[in-house]
């Protein structure tokens, strides 16, 4: 019986004080199995201080934390954007 | 449609008529053009605020303010619309952004100005650092929506 081993590289962004509480702005991440999102947050996040709203982006485009994650995937997390 | 992001201080004014002359001098339909000028306070949460960092989110912002630009084109009888925001080091009373819309009739172009800047207040990817005499800090959206609201 096969199983398959399924490798993904994302690039994660991070923006604003998650970029600071991070301590990055970006980074390439190896995913050994599929993931969603909200599990990649998790993972990122699990060492940091930070309290706020996260907002999720994959290709530029807003997701929920439920999106699953394919290869070459351009990841963002950011708090709640403040323009205008 | 025309959309920019801007790094450093520019006149929006001149940056409106520059494109009426450019891009609308024949149009003969316009009735109407309303336009929002957001420019940066000395004031925010009670606290001086000597100047302000704006980070953007670049492929994406674009995007977003493309969209948005299309929604509203199409919700409304618009003719063409303009978004400017500026990005990096802002002083206090600096434009941060321009919006126009053109219209046959005012209705539209109110409606449409408007709508464009609440989508891009809490849609497009733009985040605000403050420099106070207590240090920096990020923006909260909330706390700049119950500003507004107090203000009304």
């Amino acid at each position: 019986m096969y199983h398959s081993l399924i490798i993904m590289v994302i690039v994660v962004k991070y923006f604003a004080s998650i970029s600071d509480a991070i301590g990055k702005t970006s980074e390439k991440i190896v995913l050994q199995h599929e993931m969603t999102v909200g599990e990649v947050w998790t993972d990122v996040s699990k060492n940091i201080k930070y309290a706020g709203k996260v907002m999720m982006a994959v290709n530029h485009e807003y997701v929920d934390d439920n999106y699953l994650l394919t290869d070459e995937d351009e990841v963002a997390f950011f708090p709640p954007v403040t323009g205008g | 449609m025309y959309i920019e992001i801007i790094n450093e201080e520019f006149d929006p004014w001149q940056k409106l008529v520059d494109y009426k002359k450019s891009q609308l001098k024949d149009r003969k339909n316009i009735g109407a053009c309303s336009v929002f000028l957001g420019t940066m306070r000395d004031i925010n949460s009670g606290d001086e605020i000597k100047s302000m960092e704006l980070q953007h989110y670049p492929e994406m912002t674009e995007s977003y303010l493309e969209k948005i630009s299309e929604n509203t084109i199409k919700k409304y009888k618009i003719i063409d619309t303009i978004i400017l925001h500026r990005v990096g080091l802002v002083s206090p009373s600096d434009p941060i952004v321009l919006v126009a819309t053109w219209s046959e009739h005012r209705e539209d172009a109110f409606e449409a100005t408007r709508e464009i800047m609440e989508a891009l207040k809490s849609e497009a990817p733009f985040w605000k650092k403050e420099s106070t005499d207590k240090g920096f800090r990020w923006v909260e959206p909330q706390a700049e929506i119950s500003e507004d609201m107090n203000e009304v």
